[in-house]
């Protein structure tokens, strides 16, 4: 029937796949002008794989924070100093196993803080994972002395960053695993969707029943953990924790998700939009440094494909 | 001072096909203050948003002071001195009075920089002819509800204002507000203001107003002079033959020793819910009836955990119960409509289906997984139930209509299997198709021995499906009538009126 197509048509909404459209056509524009310099090689792949692991990563749980309406400016800090806190256990010599305990639940506590603050003492999430992006990193910088804190454990260097299994960066496993679960209980868990509903009506979520506070404590004790997971895999991958680790990376992070297809506005969120949000910036960053540009080219570059996905994915909100 | 001032003459309006005003004739008088009185839907609000160049009309002509007027937009309307006060404040908190009253016409002196010196003073002058102690530099947030009205006044008044409209003045007002409130209308009057009034508060109406017309169902009714009618003939009148066919009350049975299953003892919350006790029975449709402001919101919201109890209890099957927060009451077996469907019922952005499992996901899910197969199929059940008019249970809620969204927030509470269900204003901006369905699916709740407590504002669906009706009165319920006992809309509404 002409008219049920028509009106299939008219339901599909293209915007909504946006970034996956942009990733293919990235991809096809570098693997044409870039086949000499070796982009399409499985090492090349590979490499924006590893460079992109920690950005998917955080993205996963950013995903949660920015669907329920707050947002989480902290995640580039918590990966620091979960970096050096996991380091130093080591150093005491403690064990791998204390090390990744204390490392995440370094994470977790900062997101608990995070959470508290925003919904107890009432401040919006801004300000506070601003402050706390300052606080977090200024306690890296304090308990390492600005100084590098090396790791020797090799099952650990293993593990968190620097392995491959059959030829396959240990990252991609890890960046694998988070974004399957973070899938799965975005869309298909009751905490999903309560979460969706938090951001999407907050009034209506509470009507219905559902304690939005806890929902809010749970979103960034998730994004906590997970950026602390990051700083462990970056310590691993540089076989050291570093005050500087996570850099701008809460930015990164945050223009993953958006392009990913997540709303600011809250209540709609897409985990697997964001890893291809994460991986396209990754592979246009990796493509610039195989063109020979460098990083102030890359930074206006990447800007721009941000400002150009999100205006073509926005639809025009209703007045 | 028998000057006509306004002649609203055959006035037609109709939306969607729809006729909301059919030939409506209105004059004011220069000077008076002239009461527009009707039931929800009997075309206040739409005469009076032509009068104010919100709407354009059909058909029809508006005169003032002789001249023919054509009104495109609101400041049309302004330019030849007709403002409105609307129900909701259109002040901003963070700036002073003195500003909000010029604000969009602040006075200017040289290069377009505004000149605060006379907007301080003319302010001053505006604020001491009503009669009013406020300082016109008071932030707005620090003044009382009460002054806000007073500066929505000013502000109306600072724009050479001939014909000023109030809709509802008084219903966030405190009794003392109302006097200042009347003092200045007063004063208005004298100094040749006229004021077209809206209101269903008769005791106001007669103690302020020169004259009155009553619209019923978009049509003139009566219009009188104050002294020449009486609060009886006035309520016949706008209540007309209403008890409409559509919405008749069928009678319910009630079974010999039913169980209460929701008693509320003296409770107290926030300023408005002052001491409310009543009784919900198992099977009972509990209708609640007052004026706006009365508490009846206040109260529900406070059964329903949403506001805080600051006295009194409350009893469910028997035993007395804390309820801190809407998933406590939820757990109790409580469930609320919400009034406002769009800001507290439902998500929009989200589809049909997502909506209505909302409050069911415990029951819907294995291990924290949403079963989402069981899920559609009694959404798909409950939507052909309700007949909510979908095409797919994954569409998006904000394409549907009024009355199918208001389905579904019924029906989120269905499919929760909610033994107390409360619903607030449950039609309210709902065409009369769906609120005939609605009043039906209610009385189908109540016969599968659910107890229904309905806020209502519209006496006609109220008296349909009320076994009981409650009266409620500045937070306080004044009385309880049984439906038989009630012999027509008037009775109530002379009940909502009259003082304690």
């Amino acid at each position: 029937m002409p008219s049920k197509l028509k009106n299939s048509l008219s339901l599909f909404d293209w915007r909504q796949y946006i970034v996956y459209i942009a990733f293919v056509l990235v991809l096809i524009y570098f693997s044409i002008t870039l086949a000499e310099e070796g982009f399409m090689t499985t090492g090349n792949i590979l490499n924006i794989a590893r460079q992109t692991a920690m950005i998917s990563i955080m993205g996963v749980a950013m995903t949660f924070v920015i669907a329920s309406k707050e947002i989480d400016l902290s995640v580039g800090s918590i990966a620091a100093l979960s970096a050096i806190t996991t380091a130093l256990t080591m150093q005491q010599g403690l064990g791998m196993i204390t090390a990744i305990i204390v490392g995440l639940a370094t994470g977790l506590a900062v997101g608990f803080v995070n959470g508290y603050l925003v919904t107890k003492v009432a401040i919006p999430s801004f300000l506070v994972t601003l402050a706390m992006m300052m606080i977090a990193r200024g306690v890296a910088m304090w308990l390492s002395g600005t100084a590098p804190v090396p790791i020797l454990s090799e099952n650990y260097i293993f593990l968190f960053g620097s392995g491959s299994v059959l030829g396959v960066p240990i990252l991609l496993f890890w960046t694998l695993l988070i974004a399957i679960i973070g899938y799965i209980v975005m869309r298909k868990s009751v905490f999903g969707r309560q979460t969706l509903a938090t951001g999407g009506n907050e009034t209506a979520a509470t009507f219905s029943g559902i304690n939005t506070n806890r929902i809010k404590m749970t979103v960034f004790m998730a994004s906590g953990m997970m950026a602390g997971l990051a700083g462990m895999l970056y310590a691993g991958r540089l076989q050291a924790g570093r005050f500087t680790f996570g850099e701008g990376d809460e930015l990164s992070v945050i223009a993953a998700v958006i392009l990913g297809g997540t709303s600011l506005f809250g209540g709609v969120g897409t985990v697997v939009g964001t890893v291809i949000g994460s991986v396209m910036i990754g592979t246009i960053n990796n493509a610039l440094i195989l063109q020979g540009l460098d990083v102030s080219q890359q930074m206006v570059v990447q800007g721009a494909i941000i400002i150009l996905a999100v205006a073509f994915g926005s639809k025009k909100r209703k007045s | 001072m028998n000057h006509t001032i306004l002649r609203m003459k055959e006035i037609e309006k109709a939306f969607n096909g729809i006729t909301v005003l059919d030939k409506v004739n209105f004059e004011v008088k220069t000077g008076e203050v002239h009461a527009l009185m009707g039931g929800n839907g009997a075309g206040k609000s739409t005469l009076m948003k032509i009068l104010t160049g919100v709407y354009q009309l059909d058909e029809g002509s508006i005169e003032i002071d002789g001249e023919y007027q054509q009104f495109s937009n609101p400041s049309d309307a302004e330019k030849v001195g007709v403002s409105m006060i609307f129900q909701e404040f259109s002040l901003i908190p963070k700036l002073t009075v003195a500003q909000n009253i010029y604000l969009h016409y602040e006075p200017r002196k040289a290069f377009g920089m505004i000149n605060d010196k006379k907007m301080v003073s003319d302010s001053r002058k505006i604020i001491a002819d009503m009669g009013i102690s406020i300082s016109p530099n008071d932030l707005v947030e620090n003044i009382s509800l009460g002054y806000w009205q007073m500066t929505e006044i000013a502000k109306a008044l600072s724009k050479n204002t001939k014909i000023l409209i109030m809709d509802e003045p008084t219903s966030t007002l405190t009794k003392s507000e109302t006097k200042t409130l009347f003092s200045i209308i007063r004063r208005l009057k004298e100094s040749g203001i006229t004021i077209i009034y809206i209101s269903h508060r008769m005791d106001e109406i007669f103690e302020v107003c020169d004259r009155i017309t009553v619209l019923r169902n978009g049509t003139n009714v009566i219009t009188a002079s104050c002294a020449d009618i009486t609060m009886e003939a006035l309520i016949n009148n706008i209540v007309g033959g209403s008890m409409g066919q559509s919405l008749k009350w069928i009678e319910r049975p009630i079974k010999e020793n039913r169980k209460p299953i929701l008693e509320v003892k003296h409770l107290q919350s926030g300023s408005r819910v002052k001491d409310v006790s009543f009784t919900l029975y198992e099977g009972e449709i509990l209708g609640m009836a007052g004026l706006m402001g009365s508490g009846r919101s206040e109260t529900v919201r406070a059964v329903f955990g949403v506001d805080a109890i600051s006295g009194g209890e409350v009893h469910v099957r028997g035993s007395k119960k804390l309820i801190f927060s809407p998933k406590e009451a939820i757990q109790e077996g409580l469930g609320l409509v919400p009034e406002d469907r769009r800001s507290q019922g439902l998500v929009l952005e989200h589809s049909v289906k997502e909506n209505t499992i909302l409050p069911s996901l415990g029951a819907l899910s294995r291990r924290q997984i949403i079963q989402n197969s069981q899920a559609d199929e009694k959404v798909e059940a409950l939507v052909k139930k309700l007949k909510v008019k979908t095409d797919d249970i994954h569409k998006t809620v904000s394409l549907l209509s009024g009355g199918n969204q208001q389905k579904l927030v019924l029906a989120k509470w269905l499919l929760n299997d909610t033994d107390i269900l409360i619903l607030d204003e449950p039609t309210s901006g709902v065409d009369i198709g769906a609120k005939a369905e609605i009043v039906e699916i209610i009385r189908e709740i109540a016969d599968s021995g659910k107890a229904v407590l309905v806020v209502s504002s519209e006496m006609t669906e109220l008296l349909a499906m009320s076994d009981r009706i409650l009266i409620m009165k500045d937070g306080e319920i004044t009385s309880s009538i049984d439906r038989k006992e009630i012999k027509g809309e008037e009775e109530v509404e002379r009940a909502i009126q009259v003082e304690k």
